[in-house]
């Protein structure tokens, strides 16, 4: 998986959480919180569906590693790939 | 309902989940029933927190996001209008808060800067915070509100909407009403809180939870600081990983095998109500009643108390369900009028039964009288003239269906903010948690699996 399709996985499951946002303008090197009115709750449910969907724990130290797509992408995609092998 | 809601997010993320329901119908305190074919609201009056498609960051949006539920499904139209009607003074509102804010300044100009400074002051509080220290809401709203007959009317609405305590609540229940009424305002589905209810079933069923209704909890069995097993009303025993109870703070302590039968006396709540209805034959706004609630107070003060009597019948809640908004001008099929007020449970309950109808029969008229008052008056008809069906329902029945001690729709005075029990694997939800109206209900059953069992297990 690139970075790339992982940031569209991240944007697909805001999407499905929180469908009265617009995402189709969301900066990747922007934190998520400054562009989207995203709270605790959904931070949450980001993490929950990461883990249900693709069976990929994210410790709640390292939240703070899911603000922005590109930090996402960063801290994921790695994480993807060794679930893919 | 908070336990559908906590049901639908744990078994959205794969939880096995099992509802227990003693009663035949869903809903808890917001429930509903059929009678001689005409269906009717146990609890709702309105959905409080209303606000408009786009309005964001205020829990009926959360609500929606985290039940995966489209918001067009509850079918919420907006009220028509409502008032706040005490000796002499009235205060309009809507679900636009400025109405509101014109009509104190309106009523009582020389208090609208404070009034403003309170606002400011309520917009900034977290009352969401599960950690806010518990604080007197009289004492806060006092240091902003110098005339008490505003400050009265302030409080008649927010605590016959949620206040569990005698004429006092937590800061922070004052704050979440208090936006939930004003700041946001009431909608209704035409069909009532069963179109709710049946939205919530739909999701959780599809998600593959399971329920069992007319079984109830007997009995908690506690071993070491957890729920060992629960016996169910069925003499079944079942064990579970977690338990979440809806059924109120004490109800749940007392099911507890470590528990006396008579624990927490002191916070099984005081306030209960009797509810008359009257179905019309004529919709309300033909008889020039246009109003969606009226928040009623006709003595000096305004005493949000248990009575003496039966009923206290100085202060009340009208409800006209036809006055609000519903799409395409569509009109339910008869008129209602719901007229609630303060009752005593004591006295209802231990009245022997032949007695106990004729008193309901005899408060019925009271409260009937008492609501024409703050009505604009029938033209040559009265309004038994009206009225093709009547109900009511009393402390009684509210303990009956509900098994909430004491018929207190509030539930205990004292709340379990953070939904803990002595039990390491049992929490609260529901009106004992805190969360208050019907939205604040399901974010409650939310708010505690998230935080006991949900964010838990991520953790691990």
């Amino acid at each position: 998986m690139t970075k790339e399709e992982c940031k569209q996985l991240v944007l697909e499951i805001i999407a499905d959480i929180a469908p009265d946002e617009d995402i189709s303008d969301v900066k990747s090197d922007v934190a998520l919180r400054e562009q989207l009115e995203l709270d605790s709750m959904d931070f949450l449910d980001i993490v929950m569906e990461i883990r249900k969907k693709y069976g990929i724990e994210v410790p709640e130290d390292d939240y703070p590693q899911l603000e922005s797509l590109d930090s996402s992408a960063e801290y994921l995609t790695p994480k993807f790939n060794s679930v893919k092998a | 309902m908070s336990g559908l809601a906590a049901g639908i997010r744990l078994a959205h993320f794969n939880r096995n989940v099992l509802i227990l329901e003693r009663h035949n119908v869903p809903g808890g305190l917001n429930s509903f029933y059929s009678f001689d074919g005409r269906k009717f609201d146990v609890g709702l009056h309105a959905v409080t927190n209303y606000v408009r498609p786009g309005v964001k960051g205020t829990p009926l949006g959360k609500l929606f996001r985290q039940l995966r539920i489209d918001r067009d499904e509850f079918d919420l139209s907006e009220q028509a209008g409502s008032k706040v009607a005490f000796p002499g003074v009235e205060l309009r509102f809507t679900n636009d808060f400025e109405v509101f804010e014109s009509e104190v300044a309106r009523a009582f100009p020389q208090q609208i800067d404070n009034f403003q400074s309170f606002l400011k002051m309520i917009r900034e509080y977290n009352e969401l915070d599960l950690n806010q220290p518990a604080q007197s809401a009289r004492k806060i709203t006092a240091q902003y509100i110098s005339d008490p007959v505003l400050e009265e009317m302030i409080y008649c609405p927010v605590m016959y909407y949620g206040s569990a305590r005698e004429n006092d609540m937590d800061f922070s229940q004052f704050v979440i009403m208090f936006k939930s009424l004003f700041f946001e305002g009431f909608a209704r589905p035409y069909d009532g809180v069963r179109k709710i209810i049946r939205v919530l079933i739909k999701k959780y069923r599809t998600l593959g939870g399971l329920r069992k209704m007319k079984c109830g909890v007997k009995q908690i069995i506690c071993r070491e600081s957890r729920v060992k097993e629960l016996i169910l009303d069925n003499g079944v025993n079942i064990t579970a990983d977690h338990v979440l109870s809806s059924i109120g703070l004490v109800e749940t302590l007392r099911l507890c095998d470590d528990k006396e039968k008579d624990t927490e006396e002191t916070n099984v709540g005081r306030l209960s109500f009797v509810e008359t209805i009257n179905i019309l034959n004529k919709q309300p706004r033909e008889l020039g009643w246009e109003d969606t609630i009226i928040f009623f107070n006709d003595w000096d003060r305004f005493d949000y108390s248990e009575p003496d009597a039966l009923v206290d019948p100085r202060s009340g809640v009208i409800c006209m369900p036809n006055n609000y908004l519903y799409a395409n001008e569509k009109e339910l099929e008869e008129g209602v009028l719901r007229v609630t007020s303060l009752a005593n449970f004591k006295r209802w309950t231990t009245l022997p039964e032949e007695e106990y109808q004729e008193q309901k029969k005899l408060w019925h008229n009271v409260l009937a009288d008492k609501a024409m008052s703050f009505l604009s008056p029938l033209k040559g008809q009265s309004l038994e003239d009206l009225t093709v069906y009547v109900d009511m329902f009393t402390p009684r029945t509210i303990e009956k269906y509900t098994g909430h001690l004491g018929g207190a729709v509030y539930g205990a005075p004292n709340k379990s903010r953070n939904g803990l029990t002595h039990l390491d694997n049992l929490y609260l939800c529901g009106t004992d948690q805190g969360f208050l109206g019907i939205i604040g209900a399901m974010l409650s059953g939310i708010s505690m699996a998230n935080l006991h069992i949900l964010k838990k297990e991520a953790r691990r």
